[in-house]
Parts: C-alpha cells; sequence; structure tokens
C-alpha cells in the first residue's frame, strides 16, 4: 500500500456520530459514514434503484437505501438485506490529524 | 420429509425472491422456474416509469444479472404456464412440454391486467400495462403533440399519466370515482395528487365511466363516458387494477377467496403448497383483515418467507404494508393502512410540496403518508411498528426532529 494514494476528504469534525452524510471527492460521489466514531466510506449511489445512501438510515454498521429499504454494510460494501444483490464500492479509509482521507484509486 | 424437488410458478418480484432465497438458505436440490414471460425473473415499478420511457433498458428491472441468475442452477422454464395442478400425483400440468412432480411447490403466478367489459375494447391503441412486453407497447404512444386517454385514476395510470407529460403527450385520466386512488389513500392525498396532475397539465374526470371505444372517420379513438361525453385521442391506457392468477389453484380445490388463501406461514390449504405475491391473500394483522396486497414490497418478502416455510424455517410474514410511487419527480410513501375512521395529524401544510399525516389510535401511529418525505417517514415506520406512544402535538410541529419523537 506504499503507493497508495490519499484524498483528504473532510474533517472528522463534520461526520455526525452515527450518522452518513454525502460528499464529492476528486469527481466521485461518495457516502462517509461515522458509526460509533469508526469512520467508512462507500460510493454514494445504490446498486439496485440508483437512490442516494447519504439520505438513507445508517443502523450500526448497515446503512438502508432510502428508496427501497435495501441494505449494505458499510465496513465491506456487501449486501445484507433485498432487494440489494450487488456489492457497492467501499474505500479504505485513513485519519490523520483530525482529517479523513480516503484512497479513492 | 425434506424436500428435494421444489417447483416455484412465476417469475415476478415473488417468484424471483423465492427461487433466491432457496438457495440462499442451503437448498441445493432442484428448483424448477416456471414463468409465463421470456424473460428472468424482474421488478415490475420501473415498467411505468423508466423503462416505458426508455430511459432504462428492459433488462435493467432484472433482480439479479444474467451471469448471477445462472448461477443459481434453476430449471427454468419460460414461456410456460402452468394449466393443472394433480395434488394427489403432486404433479403439473403444462403449457409447452411434459408434466413436471413437486416434493413442494411455491405459487407466485400473479395476476393480469383486468380489461373493460364495454364495446370497442380490443380496438387497436388500447393498452393494459402488466409485463415488459406491455411496457415496449404502450411506449410508442407516449409521443409529443398525441392524446392519451388514461381510464383509472390509480396509481398506474398516475404513474403512466406523468410518464406521458414528461413525453409532451396529452393526457387526460378518467376516473369512475370520485377521487384519484380512493382505495389506497385518504381525501387530502388524493387531492394532492390531484393538484399535482394539473400543475403538469394532466387533465381529470372524476366520477365517468367508460361506456365503449369507437372509432371516428379519421381512424382517431373515440373514447365514450358514462356521462355523455366523448374523448377523441390516438391511444388508450386501461389501468383499472389486476385480476389474481388463482384458476389453476381453484382447479386444484384449494382454498380461494379473490385469490389463493394462505397464513402466515404462506402455507395454502395443502401442506405441501405455498403462495406469495400478488396471487396470495393472507390475514393481514396491520389491516385486521384477509387481503391481498398488490405491492413491491409484499411481493418480495412474501415470496421470501414462501421460499424459507417451504424448507421448514420458521417464518411469520406480517410486514408493516410498505408503498410508494413516483410522479413528476414526486415520491410519495405509505406506511401501514390509512383509514378515514382514525384521528389524523398533520405535519407540515397538506397540499404543500412535503407533508406528512399520520394515522394514530389513541397516541400510537397507525399509517403515515406523504410525499417527498422520504427520510422522516422511515422514522415513522419505526414509531409504528414499536407502537410506541408519542405526543400528537410534538408530532404535528416540523421543528421537532422526528428521530426525537
Amino acid at each position: 500500500m506504499s503507493n497508495t494514494e490519499w484524498t483528504d476528504a473532510a474533517a472528522i469534525a463534520d461526520l455526525p456520530e452515527d450518522d452518513v452524510i454525502g460528499m464529492v471527492v476528486a469527481g466521485h460521489d461518495l457516502a462517509l459514514y461515522n458509526a460509533g466514531g469508526e469512520i467508512f466510506a462507500t460510493d454514494n449511489i445504490c446498486t439496485h434503484g440508483h437512490a442516494r445512501l447519504c439520505e438513507g438510515f445508517l443502523d450500526g454498521h448497515e446503512i438502508e437505501c432510502p428508496l427501497h429499504q435495501g441494505k449494505f454494510d458499510v465496513r465491506t460494501g456487501q449486501p445484507t438485506c433485498a432487494p440489494v444483490t450487488e456489492a457497492i464500492k467501499s474505500y479504505p479509509v485513513k485519519l490523520e490529524g483530525g482529517r479523513v482521507f480516503l484512497a479513492i484509486g | 420429509m425434506i424436500a428435494d424437488n421444489i417447483v416455484i410458478v412465476g417469475t415476478g418480484q415473488a417468484g424471483g425472491w423465492a427461487a433466491q432465497t432457496l438457495r440462499k438458505e442451503g437448498f441445493a436440490g432442484r428448483i424448477v422456474l416456471v414463468g409465463n414471460e421470456p424473460h428472468i425473473p424482474y421488478e415490475r415499478p420501473p415498467l411505468s416509469k423508466a423503462v416505458l420511457l426508455g430511459e432504462a433498458p428492459a433488462d435493467s428491472t432484472y433482480l439479479v444479472k444474467r451471469e448471477a441468475f445462472d448461477e443459481l442452477a434453476l430449471d427454468w422454464r419460460p414461456g410456460v404456464r402452468v394449466t393443472a395442478i394433480d395434488r394427489a400425483a403432486k404433479r403439473l400440468a403444462l403449457s409447452v412440454g411434459e408434466p413436471i412432480v413437486y416434493d413442494k411447490l411455491i405459487l407466485c403466478n400473479g395476476g393480469r391486467a383486468r380489461n373493460l367489459q364495454v364495446p370497442g375494447s380490443d380496438l387497436p391503441g388500447i393498452f393494459t400495462l402488466r409485463n415488459i412486453e406491455d411496457a415496449r407497447a404502450l411506449s410508442q404512444a407516449l409521443v409529443a403533440d398525441k392524446k392519451l386517454v388514461v381510464v383509472g385514476g390509480g396509481w398506474i395510470g398516475l404513474e403512466v399519466a406523468a410518464s406521458a407529460r414528461k413525453k409532451g403527450t396529452a393526457v387526460t385520466v378518467v376516473e369512475t370515482m370520485k377521487r384519484l386512488c380512493e382505495r389506497t389513500v385518504p381525501p387530502e392525498i388524493s387531492e394532492y395528487l390531484l393538484g399535482l396532475h394539473a400543475r403538469h397539465g394532466t387533465q381529470v374526470i372524476l366520477g365517468a365511466g367508460v361506456s365503449g371505444f369507437s372509432l371516428n372517420a379519421e381512424g382517431k379513438l373515440v373514447v365514450q363516458l358514462s356521462d355523455g361525453r366523448a374523448l377523441v385521442c390516438d391511444s388508450v391506457l386501461v389501468g383499472i387494477g389486476m385480476i389474481p392468477n388463482d384458476e389453476p389453484a381453484r382447479a386444484a380445490g384449494l382454498a380461494c377467496d379473490g385469490g389463493i388463501i394462505v397464513d402466515a406461514q404462506c402455507r395454502t390449504s395443502d401442506p405441501d403448497i405455498f403462495a406469495a405475491g400478488d396471487v396470495a391473500s393472507w390475514h393481514c394483522d396491520w389491516a385486521g383483515r384477509r387481503m391481498r396486497l398488490e405491492s413491491w414490497q409484499n411481493a418480495q418478502e412474501q415470496g421470501i418467507a414462501a421460499a424459507r416455510s417451504a424448507l421448514g424455517l420458521e417464518v411469520d410474514h406480517q410486514p408493516l404494508p410498505w408503498f410508494w410511487s413516483d410522479q413528476y419527480g414526486v415520491n410519495l410513501q405509505i406506511y401501514g393502512l390509512p383509514t378515514s375512521s382514525q384521528r389524523v395529524v398533520a405535519r407540515g401544510a397538506p397540499g404543500s410540496d412535503c407533508f406528512m399525516l399520520f394515522y394514530l389510535d389513541g397516541n400510537v401511529i397507525n399509517a403515515a403518508l406523504g410525499p417527498n418525505a422520504a427520510r422522516d417517514l422511515r422514522f415513522a415506520r419505526r414509531l409504528i411498528e414499536q407502537r410506541k406512544v408519542i405526543d400528537p402535538e410534538r408530532l404535528a410541529d416540523p421543528q421537532v426532529p422526528m428521530s426525537k419523537l
């Protein structure tokens, strides 16, 4: 991972606890999650119905899509509940100096 | 007995999820999937919207991609109907090919669009909408400067009207009842929908039936209304509901009553036969009565439940009914079954672009609905499911976050 390019995405303080926000980072529409103090990032557009996950419902480590209530594990992007069947892309996260860095690649 | 040969009839949302669920639960036996459509299982909501408009290809509605479907290793029989169920021999007669046997049978064969029984209803240019082929045919009618008459002011009719307006087609909706979507929403929402369609240039005629269709001298369709008026148009969509495909079940002696009767474990009156989705009628605790619930959510969740039940797993299918409709960029959602007999609390101004109505018994919410309020309604779902006692005054105050009730 020594060649990983880290992109400064946000201040940790900007991520509300146990919630999700959407932001565009280096041209990517992303959802950033603060799950009990742990930070995760995935693509923002649901693989099922093209809704924005940042308008969804974060419950523990699961994000529920606002449109059809499919769910993904925000740590891995794996689908955990119908109707989603395809994983969503998740991104490595690094926290440094109060900032959130993402490996968008 | 552990089943090793399960037959699923129907390739909509319910049948598709039943098949996937069997595999997900580790069932390694034979699964035959019989469907009278040429497609692998797909969802129907986009057929009145993105697919109808040509904004999304038909295969975008498939539940899973073709490769993932193939990995399920099903014995898929496209374009085949079940013509008879022999329960004693546990055997199905098919419209194409040899009879097939089953250990467990899951009926998810849905319904078909209801036709108007009036003179001229078979004229060209008169459409219904149920499957992908219907959507393809109807899409040809959505052309700028042409005129479409929609018969039926329910969800299908209104969504098609909204899609047609997006294409610049002139639209008139004709509804026999005094308000739109009368069976499913309270008057405030009917009023909201009426205003929404008026703002987008759709004409709505309420309280008028259709008595017949004919062609005039220019080859245009004429829709004859019961009040004596006549509407001239290029095409017609009839959206007046569906008829459940319960005939094979009825002929086989399964208990049916406007659909195949099942319990909360999706079992029919035959312990080896299950049913789910639009064709199934069960006692919905939220409604307090037996009903068919023609919704995407019910098709999915009951399909999953029926598959689990067929494998002998524990099931209690009582989801809080949830429904949505997209029209002109407005997303309307309904949780529970709103009825006019209960106390109603409004949050936001009814008629505005974003408001909610709550149906209460005492201080417990039974149902909630409204346009453009998906996130807040998601909190409402939790309050309904938990039967939480709330303060109606705080509920009515948009300044109090829904998460804090």
